[in-house]
């Protein structure tokens, strides 16, 4: 279970988080939707504390995260980075397995290099691309290896940026499928944002949707379509009418 | 007059802010050399490109750099008739300044400038965040490799400068300016004490961590964009830079100051 109450956040004058109450259960999918830059990224970031709220509280299982032993924390953790964040400097199996090469869950290098393999093909990569160089893979496979290195450690929560954006129609579902099945069969808690509303079908138990700061709406999937928010309406529906402004 | 009373007083806070920043970038650096893990692997990476890889750039700056002070002081020299001092004057320039101090900027020009940036785009590109994310902190796994490397392996580009620098020297005087060779070498090895070179290889020590450690810390605070690496690299150089030259201003105060 993973809480945020009244968590607020400001870069300089731009105030992104006003505010934001969240609650996920456990091994529960949550969606969040949210107009570009009304602070998705920052929301899941200030959860593993890469950005620092500037006041309101985050538990995971009833733990405040700022008193937590951050490295047993960052291990239970996955994140797949909006702009994948591959090391550049490593070959994609390297980045892929990371985790399985150092630290406390370093295992024999041949090893960790069959998992990497494995979580390749989950994401629909051949085996091949395991010795190229992040530089060398196009957008949407750079993304797929971040996928990959956010399951490879198998980790209990794991965060996912935009993970279909910048793929074709059917590597973004079998990408829905696998984030699905890790929720559903590995009980995994989930929080993915996107924007493409066939992923949030897919994907979530539940919804919610960021604006103005705060958490317009949440709830189940089943829901959303009967939330009679008019904000929620013209989002998932995509129109440009309503009371969502288009120029911010 | 309150204006600039008011702005003189913003600025030194803000020096006072960065020096109290450097600090604590410093301490945390030296603090992850006593807490494991360590990884010997980049530390490796870093000892060929610090030090192997810039044998070439140390060698041909010595190397002219001796040459020249060969020339200059026979020139010099010639006017109060002292020409026989070439030896022991190149030796003592290159060895307690020159071999040190160029040695030092070639560095801060090749390897602070790339750490630099590097390290910025990591920053830019989310890839510290990722790291952190994996359970690896940066300042172990980025900065402690590359400043060690830099501090342990400086005192033999200095070194090996110091040869080069001297064997510079020694060609155009016994090529051109028509020493003996073994006068030369022996006049040399006579004139240098032992005090010179130690304080040569503590300069080259000194240099090198100032050289990574700047090189670190502009990538680490680097701003977002492009435009972010483009400025961390270039404030990297620049006070890298100066503080090697202060550094060795006082250095050779401590050892050399009767
Ligand atoms: N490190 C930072 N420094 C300054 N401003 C930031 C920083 N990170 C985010 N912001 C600002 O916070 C706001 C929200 O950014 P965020 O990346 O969370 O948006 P988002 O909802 O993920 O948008 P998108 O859907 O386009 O990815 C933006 O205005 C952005 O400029
Ligand atoms: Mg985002």
């Amino acid at each position: 279970m993973i809480t945020l109450d009244n968590v607020h956040k400001t870069f300089g004058t731009n105030a992104v988080l006003q505010g934001v109450n969240l609650r996920v259960p456990k091994a529960s999918s949550m969606v969040v939707i949210g107009g570009s830059g009304t602070g998705k990224s920052v929301l899941i970031k200030s959860v593993l504390g890469l950005v620092t709220p500037d006041s309101g509280t985050i538990t995971v299982d009833g733990q405040d995260i700022t008193t937590t032993d951050r490295d047993a924390f960052l291990a239970r953790f996955g994140m797949l980075f909006q702009g994948a964040a591959l090391f550049d400097s490593l070959p994609v199996w390297q980045n892929v397995a990371f985790r399985l090469l150092r630290g406390s869950l370093k295992r024999p290098k041949p090893e960790a290099r069959d998992i990497a393999i494995d979580k390749l093909r989950r994401v629909g990569l051949a085996a091949d691309v395991a010795d190229r160089l992040p530089a060398e893979l196009s957008g949407g496979m750079q993304k797929r290896v971040g996928l990959a290195r956010a399951i490879a450690a198998n980790p209990e929560i794991i965060f996912f940026d935009e993970p279909t954006t910048g793929l074709d129609p059917i590597m973004s579902s079998v990408i829905n499928d696998l984030i699905r099945e890790i929720v559903t069969e590995m009980g995994v808690t989930a929080i993915t944002i996107t924007h493409d509303m066939t992923s949030v079908r897919a994907i979530a138990d539940n919804v919610a949707m960021l604006h103005a700061g705060k958490i317009r709406w949440t709830g189940p999937v089943e829901e959303m379509t009967e939330a009679g928010d008019p904000y929620v309406d013209q989002f998932i529906n995509g129109r440009a009418n309503g009371p969502i402004e288009t120029v911010r | 007059m309150i204006a600039l009373l008011a702005s003189i007083g913003a600025a030194t806070l803000g020096v006072l802010a960065a020096i109290g920043r450097l600090a604590i970038f410093t301490g945390q650096t030296i603090s992850h050399l006593f807490r494991p893990p360590f990884y010997a692997r980049e530390f490796g990476t870093a000892v060929l490109q610090i030090g192997y890889f810039s044998l070439p750039v140390v060698g041909l700056t010595a190397l002219f750099t001796g040459g020249a002070l060969a020339l200059q002081i026979y020139a010099g020299g010639a006017r109060f008739s002292a020409e026989a001092v070439v030896p022991q004057i190149v030796a003592i320039g290159m060895v307690r300044e020159l071999g040190p101090v160029l040695v030092g900027l070639m560095i801060a020009a090749r390897v602070t400038s790339s750490i630099a940036a590097e390290i910025a785009t990591m920053k830019v590109t989310e890839q510290i965040d990722a790291l952190v994310t994996l359970s690896t902190h940066p300042m172990k796994y980025l900065t402690l490799p590359r400043v060690l490397a830099a501090t342990l392996v400086m005192p033999f580009l200095v070194a090996v400068g110091d040869i080069i620098g001297i064997y510079g020297g020694f060609l155009v005087g016994t090529e051109r300016l028509g020493f003996n060779a073994a006068a030369y070498l022996q006049n040399t090895a006579d004139f240098l004490t032992r005090i010179d070179i130690i304080s040569s290889l503590v300069k080259g020590a000194v240099f090198g961590f100032i050289a990574a450690l700047m090189g670190c810390y502009y990538g680490m605070n680097s701003d977002r964009g492009a435009m972010g690496v483009g400025r961390a690299t270039k404030s990297s150089v620049q006070a890298a830079a100066i503080l090697i030259l202060i550094a060795n201003f006082l250095l050779t105060g401590v050892f050399f100051s009767a």
